[in-house]
């Protein structure tokens, strides 16, 4: 009994959801986090597996050890503040899709071989899939479908990587992997889809503000922490994950300043956010990884109340374009209190939750002399609390009143948002509890003199330049607009380019063929014109084709077999 | 000798029986004839194949004729696998067939189309069955023409070309067979199986003996609508009656897949693969055929023809699987037979009961369906996903040994075609459910309802087999493997 993986928990509880009448379903959707944390405090411990054979492969579905412990604390903790967030809500294909979901990334990071993290790693995908479609708008079916084929595309790969690293080491344990031989790298770039590397980025940017109002507080939680768990176990201490950490932490920062729509807002600072884990991991020191993990933890945390606030507002309002709110504060105070506590977590104000994670990362990144990469990801700093720390609240509750005047939120967001700053708070100010959960043994304290001083600097600076620009009307204006990002190599080049190469196919073709048809006349008058024209695998009648293919297939057959495998 | 009964009975049974259900009066007798036959030769399909395991081949010799000179059965556990294949299908397929036929066939052809299932069904069964390559040629006609015939019946008056040009072509692939068959016996003097197999490595350095396999091979790409001789098989899938649809694209082409598999490891000598052009060919067109099918398939606005496409795709992988020629891949290949019978017709049965309701399968007419109709639905969704290869599901389970067979040779170009045309396959399945779930119904299919229990049974029945044979591989693969001892393929 003890060695039940919690996944199994919410999987049952899928179930019972699907067969249960609306009176207890709640109750059921409440339960089910309550009862997977305590099974995971009282009857999982560091060290524990269990594991099932099955095609001759052993699949460890239960490897606990601090690391995995953390992400599953964090797991419940979040599913549990997003159910609440929910609660209203009464359509069960969200809910089974929460809770499988949810479970698949617990099963994901108990997972101890390739094979059962691929199982939970499509899961995740399928499952989540559906709290984009569920907002049942055109956008969000196609912004599904786009983001479906990407998580699918990532597990393609990470079966194929499995697989060759079961071919070269015999084993399909997933411990450390690393970057040599392309079985390192399939898995690395199936990871990185997950993880929303740069240019690997767009399904999160594009899928994450078309899912319903709490499907996407669903979403920031685990996805992206899945892959940061995996990056951590299989990749720890690569040193082009540094690199491509600092990427991901400024570059969004340029299109979460110019974007309008609130949540995509979110979406570019979830991947800013992430930069700093994937940097931390790529360090590689015990410090660096526990600043990764621990920036994980709070990340998810405040990154959702954040989506929860703004889910509140497009409950409320109907959209979250910045251009068109402000002013919301009038009517929704309590909403607004707790935005800003998310706003000043993410941003690390002392105190707030981010601080104490981030501080971690980057002491670790001056300590192995990354002064450089040091300077940006300061900036990056800064550049979280421009868009995230004042953007978000600024121009959703306050900026020019826009007139509107929404109800304040419902009772169980409100509960949901306060539970989420609560941690935030209670993390930033007594993080020794947070840090006993850590992987690594490590001794450090964000509270020092040097640390407090600097981002308490970087913060007012930073508010100072906000303030001036927007004086002078130089801050970017939130316009309704379309900001090109990698997406457009998809959504718009290659279809253009593949439709200008079909038809240069198409045209090359058909000179091809009248070349041939004219050549041949000129040979043999009996060939009429269209019999050739007409030769085409996907033709509807095609007896002239089926008689040509067969006999051309006979010729090569009988030619190759005489002269070439002779 | 009672063993040799079973295995004769097997085919004899639905041959007498075939003109009986052609006189027998209207109604539902001919059904309830028809129902009773399958299902005994589904029993006796599943006793022939315990008999093989415990005891080893099963030799019978029709009339008392000692072969080589008179004919002979014989049953191996790959032949016995195929018979049960082809005899649960049918056993699964008939209760489906009561309502769907009654809908889509005139009633004054009825018996007749039962009639013709049953020799269609002998055929196949006899092709499994026989040890001789001249009866199989016979046994081959026998399923050929009756399966022209059934193909006709379609409600749509393409039904009418797309079977005569099913006509046309499959007399071609049967008449190279012929002539394959008749260039080797001039070399050999000899039809039976084994005795071809002791004498034709004798004579296989000459050229009119390898124009004869050359002829074989062709003539059998063509029945297994191997890319490109697959030109045939989306029109007659698309415009046959339901039933038949699901018959044939469970068992036919598996049926011409096992006769592959029997020239190449049975009757010619070992390494025919790798010494011909056969090896090279089948991955090639293989691989073509997984990429191009797959595209046709995602571009069809017909799901019936949709579905035609992608297994045309999905012999794709098989001919990969013969193709390496290892003793992995061979399984890998003689288990996607199975899964893929399994998958295709828990499918077509899905998409019967779609057509069954509001006569059509087209994309467009099929619109917010999922949502009326929610069991028929579930299936096509957990069809489809077996179809994708997700875990815990079939299809999973033979992509996976494919993959393995690449990788053991380390081809991969053929391991990224095998993932690709995974992908591929998430757009088109992810087409018909976007079609059914999430698109507005149609005014006049408001008022649609589920389909009846008695099409849903046996759909489900398969798609329960999908997830079953997903989770537990002891009867698909163990039997494959054991297939893959007999044919005597050692690992490359």
């Amino acid at each position: 009994m003890s060695e039940l993986s919690p996944f199994l928990i919410y999987f049952l509880a899928s179930l019972l959801v699907l067969a249960s009448p609306a009176m207890i379903r709640n109750a059921l959707l409440l339960a089910t986090p309550v009862l997977a944390a305590l099974h995971l405090f009282f009857n999982i411990e560091p060290g524990m597996t269990a594991s099932y054979t099955v095609l001759e492969f052993e699949m460890v579905y239960l490897r606990a050890d601090k690391l995995s412990l953390l992400f599953a604390y964090l797991f419940t903790l979040a599913s549990f503040i997003s159910t609440v967030f929910a609660l209203h809500v009464k359509d069960v294909r969200q809910q089974v899709a929460g809770l499988i979901y949810a479970g698949s990334a617990l099963g994901a990071v108990f997972a101890g071989d390739f094979l059962t993290l691929f199982i939970f790693w499509e899961l995740l995908a399928i499952s989540s899939v559906f709290l984009i479609w569920a907002r049942d708008t055109e956008r969000a079916l196609n912004a599904g479908m786009r983001y479906l084929v990407f998580q699918v595309l990532s597990g393609v790969l990470l079966l194929a990587g499995a697989l060759l690293h079961y071919q070269e080491t015999g084993s399909l344990m997933f411990d450390h992997v690393g970057l040599n031989g392309l079985a390192g790298w399939l898995v690395f770039i199936a990871f990185g889809i997950k993880s929303a590397f740069p240019f690997l980025h767009s399904w999160l940017t594009d899928g994450y503000p078309e899912a319903t109002p709490t499907g996407t507080v669903y979403l920031s939680a685990f996805t992206t922490k899945v892959a940061v768990y995996s990056l951590a176990r299989g990749f720890a201490g690569e040193e082009i994950l540094v690199y491509i950490g600092v990427t991901m932490a400024c570059f969004p920062i340029f299109y979460a300043v110019i974007e309008n729509d609130l949540r995509k807002v979110l979406a570019y600072s979830l991947i800013n956010q992430v930069g700093f884990m994937v940097t931390g991991i790529g360090i590689g020191t015990a410090l660096s990884l526990n600043g990764a993990v621990a920036h994980a933890f709070s990340d998810v945390i405040f990154k959702g109340l954040l989506f929860m606030s703004m889910g509140a507002v497009l409950f409320r309002v109907g959209h979250v374009n910045g251009s068109d709110l402000g002013g919301l504060y009038k009517t929704m105070p309590k909403t607004t209190g707790l935005c800003i506590v998310g706003a000043m977590s993410i941003s690390a104000f002392p105190l707030f939750s981010g601080f104490v994670s981030k501080s971690m990362v980057m002491s670790a990144m001056l300590m192995e002399n990354y002064d450089y990469l040091w300077l940006f990801m300061l900036f990056a700093s800064a550049g979280v609390f421009h868009h995230a720390g004042i953007k978000i609240p600024y121009f959703a509750f306050f900026a020019h009143d826009s007139g509107l005047r929404p109800q304040e939120a419902p009772l169980n967001m409100l509960v949901a948002m306060a539970l989420a700053a609560f941690v935030c708070l209670f993390i930033g100010s007594q993080p020794q509890y947070l840090y006993a959960l850590l992987p690594w043994e490590v001794d450090y304290w964000p509270y020092d003199l040097t640390h407090v001083l600097t981002q308490t600097q970087l913060l007012f600076f930073s508010a100072l330049a906000f303030v001036w620009l927007n004086k002078q009307g130089l801050y970017p204006p939130e316009l309704h607009s379309t900001n090109l990002d990698a997406e457009w190599v998809y959504r718009k080049f290659l279809p253009a380019g593949v439709q200008r190469g079909l038809a240069f196919a198409h045209n090359a073709k058909k000179s091809t063929v009248a070349a041939t048809v004219v050549h041949m006349n000129s040979i043999r008058r009996s060939l009429s014109e269209s019999s050739i024209a007409k030769y085409n695998l996907s033709e509807s009648w095609p007896t002239g084709s089926m008689v040509l293919w067969i006999s051309f297939t006979l010729v090569a057959y009988l030619l190759l077999d005489i002269f070439i495998y002779k | 000798m009672m063993q040799g009964h079973t295995s004769l009975l097997l085919v004899v049974l639905p041959l007498i029986f075939a003109p009986i259900t052609a006189v027998l009066p209207r109604g539902r007798l001919t059904w309830l004839a028809t129902m009773a036959v399958t299902s005994i030769c589904a029993v006796l399909a599943g006793m022939q194949l315990m008999m093989v395991i415990d005891g080893g081949v099963i030799s019978y010799e029709l009339g008392g004729w000692a072969p080589p000179w008179g004919i002979e059965y014989r049953i191996d556990s790959l032949n016995a696998f195929m018979a049960l294949i082809v005899a649960i299908i049918a056993a699964v397929t008939l209760p489906y067939a009561l309502l769907s036929v009654e809908k889509e066939i005139p009633e004054r052809q009825v018996p007749l189309f039962y009639s013709a299932f049953l020799l269609c069904f002998t055929g196949l069964l006899g092709i499994t069955q026989t040890g001789d390559i001249f009866n199989l040629f016979v046994f081959l006609e026998i399923s050929s023409l009756s399966s022209y015939a059934l193909i006709s019946l379609g409600r749509r008056r393409q039904a009418l070309t797309s079977a005569y040009q099913y006509l046309i072509m499959g007399t071609i692939g049967a008449t190279f067979f012929l002539i394959g068959v008749g260039l080797i016996y001039s070399e050999t003097g000899t039809l039976n199986m084994m005795d071809l197999a002791a004498r034709l490595p004798g004579v296989a350095d000459l050229r009119t003996t390898q124009t004869g396999f050359a002829f074989i091979m062709i003539g059998f790409a063509l029945k297994l609508a191997l890319f490109p001789l697959h030109l045939w098989l989306p029109n007659a899938y698309a415009y046959a009656p339901s039933v038949i649809t699901v018959f044939l694209a469970a068992t036919a082409t598996k049926v011409a897949l096992y006769v592959m598999l029997r020239v190449l490891y049975t009757i010619f000598p070992e390494g025919v693969v790798a010494a011909t052009p056969t090896g090279d060919l089948f991955i090639l067109s293989g691989m073509f055929g997984i990429i191009s099918a797959s595209v046709y398939a995602v571009y069809q606005a017909n799901v019936k023809r949709l579905l035609a496409y992608s297994s045309v795709a999905q012999i794709g992988y098989m001919a990969l699987g013969i193709g390496l020629g290892s003793a992995t891949s061979v399984m890998a290949s003689i288990v996607h037979l199975f899964n893929h019978a399994l998958m295709k017709g828990a499918l077509f049965m899905a998409v019967g009961a779609l057509i069954y309701r509001i006569g059509s399968s087209r994309v467009e007419n099929i619109r917010g369906l999922g949502r009326q109709m929610p069991w028929t639905f579930g299936a096509i969704i957990i069809g489809g996903l077996s179809l994708i290869g997700v875990p815990g599901t079939a299809g999973f389970i033979s992509k996976w040994y494919l993959v393995l067979a690449a990788l053991e040779q380390q081809i991969w170009l053929v391991v990224a075609v095998i993932l690709a045309g995974s992908l591929i396959a998430v757009v088109y399945v992810g087409k018909v459910i976007e079609a059914l779930y999430y698109k507005p119904p149609v005014e006049d299919n408001i008022s649609v309802k589920e389909a009846p229990m008695l099409l849903l049974l046996p759909t489900w029945a398969l798609v329960l087999a999908n997830v079953y044979f997903g989770l537990d591989t002891g009867l698909s693969v163990g039997m494959a493997e054991h297939a893959v001892e007999t044919l005597g393929i050692i690992a490359k």
